[in-house]
Parts: C-alpha cells; structure tokens; sequence
C-alpha cells in the first residue's frame, strides 16, 4: 500500500490548520512531482488544471516576448503555490513555471479538487478562503513592483 | 554624538564647520551600477563616526550634499560615500578621479542602536540605495560577533544591474552566521536569485519576533510596506529604526530645511525609531 | 507654552540702580551717550509709506507724531494729536534684519560689521523674538559665527509700549507689553500734560553707565504709576487674541483638520508672512562661480539668503517637493510657528506681534486660523 502524501500536505504552509478529514480528501486529489533544473511545470497557454505547492527548490513565474528574451515576474520557493488559473475560466496558464533548480512539488488536480468541493461546501470555503489570502498577497507585491520605487524619479 | 576613544584627545569643533569644509582626498573611485558611484576619501587627519551617519560633500562653485557614510568605522583613512546621480552636485561627485579633491564637513546625525541590538536577532533590510547608510552598522555588528543571535540580510533593488556591492553580498551569504537574500523587482531568466518585493522575504526570514531589532532604509513606500511585514511578523515598532531623507542642507539644525513635522532630520535623524515617526508618516505632505 | 525663553541669568540686576525719568527733548543725550562709545545707531524712521528700521542720526528721525493703523491686510500712517516719539507698535522690519541679515557671503568669509549695533525702540515682543532666535542661531550644538559677531556686542535701547496695535496679541503670547529682560535700557514714553518725559531703567551695568551721561532725575512714585498705567493701557487695547490652548497638542492632533483647507483657498503663498516675522529663519545657501561671482577670475563664493518655507524649493528631496499643495506650505508654516518649534528649540515661536496678520495681502489671520480649528476638533 503507497504511501499518502498527507503527511507532506499537512507539513505545507498552505494547508496549514486544515482539519485531518479534509487533508485526507485532498490527498486524494495529489501527487508528488520532481523538476530537473530549466524544466517546465507549466507553460503558457497550456490548459490550467493543476496547481503546484513547493516543497524545495525555487520556481520562475516567466512571460517570453520578442525581443526581450524571457522575463521573469515572480519567483517562488518552499512553502509557496504556485498556480490560480485552475480556478477560473478559461482554465489556462498565463505564465512560463521554470524550475530555476531542482524542484520538489505536490501536484493538486484541480478538477478532482473542484468535485470534492462541491460535495463539501466546507472544504470549498477553506480552500477558497485560502487562495482569497494568497491571491491578495501577491496583488500587493505586485503592486509594489509596478511603484517601481527605486526607479529614478521622473525627470532626472 | 561621535565616539571618542581613550588615547586620543577630541579635536575641537571648528565654530562654522559650513563655512570652512575640511578639503579631503578622492583615493579611489568605484562605479557601483549604472549611476551610482562610490567615493573612498581620506580625510587630512583622525576621523571618528558612528553607523547611520552622514558626511556633507562639497564641489566649490556646485554646491554641497548630504551622503551617509558607507564604511567601516574600524577604518578611518578609507571614509567610503555611495552617491547616486541624481543633480548638479552629485553629477560632479560622481565624475571625480582618483586624487582629486572633495570638501567634507562632520559627521552629524544619529546611529543605529547596535550596541542596543546586543543579545537579540538583528533583521536588516535595505532597498535600492538604502544598503550604504546600513553597511557601517553590519561591519560593527561583524567585528563583535558574538553578541548578537542571527543576522539576516534581506536587500532589494530594481533590477539585478542595481544590486549595489554585490561580491560583498555573495561573500556574506557564504558565511554561516549570517543569512543575506537579495530579491529584485523584475529579472530576465539570466538571473537564478528571487524575484519579487523585500517585504515578501520578511516571513520566509528566521529570527524571534520579541528579541529583534529591525533596521530598514530604502524608498518610503517600500518602508512602510517593511514595517507592516515585520509586524505581521511579530516585530513592534519600537524595535524598528529607519534612516530618513529631507532636504538637508545645513546639517546642523539651523536652516529649517530638514523639518518632519517635530523632528529635524539632520539632528534628530537621519535615524530614527519607526515608532516615534509612525504618526507623520501616515500624514501626507508633511 | 509661552513664548518666553529663561532669563539670562548673572546680569547683576541686583546691584542696578532704579529707574530714572529724562525730559523728551534729553533723548539727544542718550543717543549721543551711546554713539560716543563706537555703536552705529538704528532705530524707526519713516519711509516708504511705513514705519521702518534705519540709521538713526537723531532723535528728530523719530517719527514724532505718528501711529500706525494696523489690521489685517491693513498698515496705514497716521499724525497723532500729540508728539510722541514712539508712539506706534511694529513696522514690516525686525531686528533680524541686522543680526541675521538676508543675505550674506558665507565663502569668502565677510568681515564682521565694523560697528557694533545699537538698537532703538525695541518692543517686548521684539525681546522676546531675538531670544528666540538667539536658540536657533547660538543655542545649539553649533553657532552662527554672523549671527553671534552681531549678536554679542548689541546694544538694546527697548520701549515699553503704551497702547497695543490693531493686530498685536503679545500678551497671549506672554512676550509682552512690558520688556523684562534683554535690554540694556527700558523708556516708557509718558506724555503727560506738558511734562513729555520718559521712564527709564537700565537693565545692565553698561545701560545704568550710560544713563549717567544723562540729565535725569529719580523717577517717582507719578512716574512709575504713570508706567503702569501704560502697560495697563496696552494690555487692555490688545487687538487681537490667541486663544488659551495647547496650542501644540491642538495643532499636532489636526494635521488633517478641514480648515487647512479653506486656508489654502485665501493663501498666495507669497511668503510675506515669513519675512516679516521676527522668528522665522529659513536660508538656503547657493553656490556660484564664473560671471555670478564677484570674486577674481569668477572663483567660487558661497551665499547665504533668507529661504520660507513657503517656496516649492523648501521641502525638495530627489523628484520633487514633499510639501507641494498650498495647503501643506500653509499648514508647515502654521504648525512650526505655535506647534513643532516647541518641539524643535523649546519655545514657542511666536511673540504676537501680529505682523503677519497685517502684511498678509490675504488677511489670513493666524488668531482666528486657531480658533477655528479649536471650535471644531
């Protein structure tokens, strides 16, 4: 009988406070994934049914275009999610994941997680509850890159 | 308040320091990032000053500007000034060789509290051009070790061309007593460090919220962005000291530029505890 | 928190001889007492439509006769129906306009003035302004040298005020009406009937030596009470109050307060108000060189200028002014006055002189600015 990945679930900051039930269920809907280093979690385009917590390693939230190479947002490490796009419609990627160095995840099917929620409301609630959090942290950061506050000031 | 040591005499002020800068020696010339330089000075006699303060530089004819010490106080014959060009004053700083020479005048202001900060954590977090004025602090804090807990340094810049004095950061992150993350804003896939927001880095750091002190200079956006991740991590205000800019011109209290609100920054700054500043910074145009 | 700084202590005030009264046409003496020792005489003449601070060859440039009608956005000259010599309050100049002089060469370094002042016609409130900068210049951790050369050797001729200006509120301030430290001497002009004559008092050992040069007789118990009737007199014609708060914990609690609002409506930002106070002292110091220099060849100079904190410049740190609505230079203006000069040099730095009520071509009034934030905070 394989292990379950509750264990790594309940040691993930994300999850933190879950109860036991709950943690079981979404094991359900894990797996556990190893990048090599420059390998790809996910690409842009791609259809979004997953997202990824990270166990070790660090991973590039990228966006190609021409002329300026790859560019990178955001990068991400232990104890981070990465991925909202499951959420919403229509359920792509808008990024490049690029595994900066080796990186250890846990892969959460997004559409087995969505069934298990509509079955438990409560589940929904606390997984909702928690991607509102980080959805908002990441919208601050954001917003205090595009201050740009160690740019020069206009006019100099 | 300048440190003074047992075997020496204190050289007497002179009565109108703004009037006669002492005329300093331009030894060696560093380009830091795209227009920021660093000026090694050595000054015509014995030099005392504290982490946190600045010196006023002075260009004949130009004018003169306030520049936060960025050495060792261990080391009074190589007096380092990080400048950035950002005016007249500081474009002619920044255009000097090796053997010219620079008029200085002080130090003035207040230090950081590190012999305050013995015994506790010591978090010290710098964006953009903040890390010079808080290198003085973290080479006091490097030569008595031993008395502080962990030291992490948490630095942020625009882009990884602006990371200021970055071999000294890579070998400081090679030491075991210290943790030091760089993160930047934005980043092309060259770069393999963090990309993102200083303040993000403050709840990945380890450091016991109730026995640490917190030292942050950097844009005020970014400060207060700083403060409110170190208390969501469990540092109160008052453990927390930034480093101000306003207008100073004088550097000895007299010219009223320097004004926040109750505080004159070149005598009651540039350090300052985050708490005693908190209520003026939350009021706009002050 | 009054205005007043701490006396100055040791002037031997105890071993000073008592007040003594001189006939009017005997001010000459005084004058003259006081130039015979090596001081260059500046006091109020008319000029330009106003009572001004100048050279004072004698006592016949006094302008005898004349009051001043102030109010807000107001200064009118007027004759009175006696001949008084001091017969007004204050002017648009200060005494800061010798000892801290707006403009100034800092690099070469100017020599210092070659004859010490000597004041005439000082008000209380004017005392209490040149102490209050005397903190700001000399009491720190540095001194001024220009200040201090000015400062050090100036002789204070002060007069008690008989009757208060249509913007004065010294005595809110508690910076007057009556002068009771500072000065080497102290007049009260007492215009009694046929008997023109003034009161008297050295406030140093060089005030009393000089007095002896004098014709003077020892002043009397009409004298005196002819004195107290005076400063009784202005006390009561105060044109102006400023309400009895803390005025720092009012002004520092309403950093927001809707009224900065409506001030920054009526304020040009002129500055005015600055220049003329007696206590402001902003400057900024500008380099030159080439054809701006007057020193040979164009070598570098250095001048220091009065600076308000008013201008867009004042508050500039890289990519822009901190301070940059009207409203903000105001309230900066407001709030250092009575509020955070406390905090900054220990005293308040306003004496009520009202001045700034009266040269503001706006009318802003500083009184009624605080009465409004009180009622409503």
């Amino acid at each position: 009988m394989p292990q379950t990945l509750e264990p790594l679930l309940r040691g993930h900051r994300f999850f933190a406070g879950l109860e036991p039930a709950h943690l079981s269920l979404l094991a359900g809907c894990a797996a556990n994934e190893v990048f090599p280093a420059d390998s790809f979690l996910f690409r842009e385009g791609e259809p979004a049914q997953t997202f990824y917590l990270i166990r070790e390693g660090k991973v590039a939230l990228e966006i190609a275009a021409p002329g300026r190479g790859a560019l990178v947002v955001q990068t991400l490490g232990e104890g981070e999610v990465a991925g909202f796009s499951w959420l919403i419609e229509p359920h792509r990627w808008e990024f490049d994941g690029r595994a900066v160095d080796r990186v250890r995840a846990v892969r959460m099917d997004g559409s087995c997680l969505r069934g298990k929620c509509e079955d438990d409301p409560r589940l929904g609630y606390e997984l909702m509850r928690r991607f509102a959090g980080l959805t908002t942290e990441r919208l601050q950061a954001t917003r205090l890159q595009l201050l740009d506050v160690y740019g020069h000031a206009r006019g100099h | 308040m300048r440190a003074v040591t047992d075997t020496q005499p204190r050289e007497p002020r002179p009565v109108a320091p703004w009037i006669e800068p002492q005329s300093w020696q331009v030894t060696a010339v560093r380009l830091e990032a795209p227009g920021v330089v660093t000026l090694d000075l050595t000054p015509p006699g014995p030099f005392e000053f504290l982490p946190g303060q600045f010196n006023m530089l002075y260009q004949p004819g130009v004018g003169e500007v306030p520049i936060s010490i960025s050495s060792s106080p261990a080391d009074s014959s190589h007096v380092l000034h990080t400048i950035r060009d950002v005016g007249p004053v500081t474009k002619a700083l920044c255009a000097l060789q090796p053997g010219d020479r620079v008029g200085v005048r002080g130090p003035y202001g207040t230090s950081w509290p590190v012999a305050a900060a013995e015994g506790g954590d010591l978090v010290v977090v710098a964006g953009g051009i903040g890390l010079p004025p808080l290198r003085p602090a973290l080479y006091q804090v490097l030569s008595s070790r031993g008395r502080f807990g962990r030291v992490t340094v948490l630095y942020g810049a625009r882009t990884p061309d602006d990371l200021l004095f970055a071999d000294e950061l890579s070998a400081w992150r090679g030491r075991f007593d210290m943790d030091v993350t760089v993160t930047v804003d934005a980043a092309d896939s060259g770069w393999h460090g963090n990309v993102g927001v200083v303040p993000d880095l403050i709840k990945r750091a380890a450091f016991d919220p109730d026995a640490t002190t917190a030292l942050v200079v950097g844009p005020e956006i970014m400060i207060r962005f700083t403060v409110r991740a170190l208390g969501a991590a469990g540092v109160t205000d008052d453990r927390v000291y930034v480093s101000m800019e306003r207008n100073m011109q004088c550097a000895v209290a007299m010219c009223g530029h320097c004004q926040l609100g109750p505080f004159l920054v070149c005598r009651d700054g540039p350090v300052f505890s985050y708490r005693k500043l908190a209520r003026w910074l939350g009021i706009r145009e002050v | 928190m009054k205005a007043r700084p701490p006396q100055s202590a040791g002037t031997g005030q105890a071993a000073l001889p008592g007040p003594v009264v001189f006939q009017s046409d005997a001010l000459d003496q005084l004058l003259d007492a006081i130039r015979r020792r090596g001081f260059r005489l500046v006091g109020p003449v008319i000029r330009d439509g106003a009572i001004c601070y100048d050279d004072l060859g004698s006592a016949t440039d006094l302008p005898e006769g004349w009051t001043d009608e102030q109010d807000a956005a107001t200064y009118r000259l007027k004759q009175r129906d006696d001949d008084a010599l001091f017969g007004y309050n204050v002017g648009p100049h200060s005494w800061k306009k010798y000892l801290f002089p707006p403009y100034a060469r800092l690099s070469p370094q100017e020599p210092p003035p070659d004859q010490p002042f000597a004041f005439i016609g000082v008000r209380s409130c004017e005392l209490t302004a040149i102490a209050i900068q005397d903190r700001v210049f000399l009491g720190g951790q540095r001194k001024d040298p220009h200040y201090e050369a000015r400062r050090a050797d100036a002789f204070i001729v002060a007069v008690n005020c008989g009757e208060a200006g249509g913007t004065c509120f010294c005595v809110s301030m508690d910076a007057g009406p009556r002068a009771t430290q500072g000065f080497d001497i102290a007049l009260t002009e007492l215009l009694g009937d046929d008997d023109h004559r003034f009161l008297a008092e050295a406030g140093t050992v060089r005030g009393a030596e000089i007095l002896t040069e004098v014709q003077t007789r020892p002043a009397g118990p009409a004298d005196t009470g002819a004195a107290s009737a005076a400063t009784a007199h202005a006390v009561a014609s105060m044109g102006r109050v400023m309400p009895e708060l803390d005025l720092r914990a009012l002004l520092e609690d309403n950093f927001d307060h809707p009224r900065w609002d409506d001030v920054a409506a009526r304020c040009l930002t002129c500055g005015n108000c600055t220049m003329v106070c007696p206590t402001c002292f902003c400057f900024s110091v500008e380099d030159v060189s080439g054809l701006a220099s007057s020193q040979a060849g164009g070598a570098p100079e250095r001048h220091r200028s009065w600076d308000s904190c008013f201008t867009m410049d004042h508050s500039y740190v890289h990519g822009g002014p901190v301070r940059v609505s009207d409203r903000s230079r105001y309230r900066q203006w407001m709030t250092h006055k009575l509020a955070t000069w406390i905090d900054q040099f220990g005293t308040s730095g306003c004496v009520g002189c009202g001045r700034c009520i009266t040269w503001c071509p706006a009318g802003i009034d500083i009184t009624e600015e605080v009465a409004a934030i009180a009622a409503d905070s």
